[in-house]
């Protein structure tokens, strides 16, 4: 167990290290929307459309590494299995 | 000389019917007209748009100085990339969009007034309203006059168009935004800009 959280915990930071720079490396906070801009060709105005699109930010980071700490902390909390002896058969 | 005078007389009208102020409508079917807003903040900048926008502007090609109108920007139509960010933008603790649902301005006068071609440029001095705070501020505005352009836009219609951009800043502490708090957060000055085109359908 306490190797199975430890191993989540670093997961977690691998994974969110990944989808942060696979989205962007995007060093402000967290949008769910991004703006796209058209340009109307009769009044040569540009207009903004926003997308639905999630990209995280530093403070997804920060919620990764806090939770990838709570876990790895509890691990700490967990006690080490006790070895069973071992039964020696006689022959 | 009766048909001349009588054919002047119609030239004259006409020319008058011409020359006469028409009247704008900002509410935009494509959805284009934004008004966008700009907030210095330590991690990044606070960059939104607001698309409800409404309003009327009174404009005479022969005379751009004796425009008038008001601009209407709907508060709940703010818009920001951050839901979090958005949610406290429009709470009682902002803006208060469900107690002042509306900003506008409304113009008064239109000073230093040039105009090249279809292009008018000018200094619009008149009543900004935010949450509920009314002050006067002047703002230089472009005017685009397109006469018969409004059928390349909406099909099907005629009339003419006019563009108005505008970029001016304003101080939330004027308004009553949390003067003199968040400072270090959320800047004291607002940057905002205007890119809107409203229609004059014949």
């Amino acid at each position: 167990m306490k190797r199975i959280l430890r191993v989540i915990a670093g997961l977690l930071i691998v994974g969110a290290i990944a989808f942060w720079v696979a989205t962007g490396e995007n060093r402000g906070w967290t949008k769910t929307h991004v703006p796209k801009k058209t340009v109307d060709e009769t009044t040569g105005l540009e207009g903004i459309q926003w997308q639905d699109k999630f990209v995280p930010g530093v403070d997804f980071l920060g919620a990764a590494l806090l939770g990838a700490g709570v876990l790895a902390g509890i691990s700490f909390f967990i006690p080490l299995k006790p070895k069973q002896p071992k039964i020696e058969t006689e022959q | 000389m009766k048909t001349k005078i009588a054919i002047l007389a119609l030239i004259g009208v006409t020319g008058i019917a011409f020359a006469a102020p028409q009247t704008f409508d900002f509410k935009d079917p494509k959805g284009i007209n934004n008004a966008g807003f700009k907030l210095d903040a330590p991690l990044e900048a606070i960059n939104g748009s607001a698309s409800g926008i409404s309003g009327t502007v009174t404009f005479d090609p022969e005379n751009p100085g004796a425009s008038k109108g008001k601009i209407i920007v709907v508060t709940a139509s703010l818009m920001l990339p951050n839901p979090m960010q958005k949610q406290h933008m429009l709470s009682d603790k902002w803006l208060d969009a469900t107690k002042f649902p509306e900003i506008t301005f409304e113009s008064k006068e239109f000073k230093n007034v040039q105009t090249s071609g279809d292009t008018s440029t000018a200094d619009v001095t008149g009543t900004f309203t935010l949450k509920g705070v009314s002050k006067e501020i002047t703002v230089p505005v472009k005017l685009t006059y397109l006469k018969n352009k409004l059928g390349d836009r909406v099909p099907n219609q005629k009339g003419d168009l006019l563009v108005i951009r505008a970029s001016f800043t304003i101080k939330r502490s004027d308004f009553n935004i949390n003067p003199g708090q968040f400072e270090d957060k959320v800047s004291d000055t607002i940057e905002l800009t205007l890119s809107i085109a409203g229609a004059s359908p014949k």
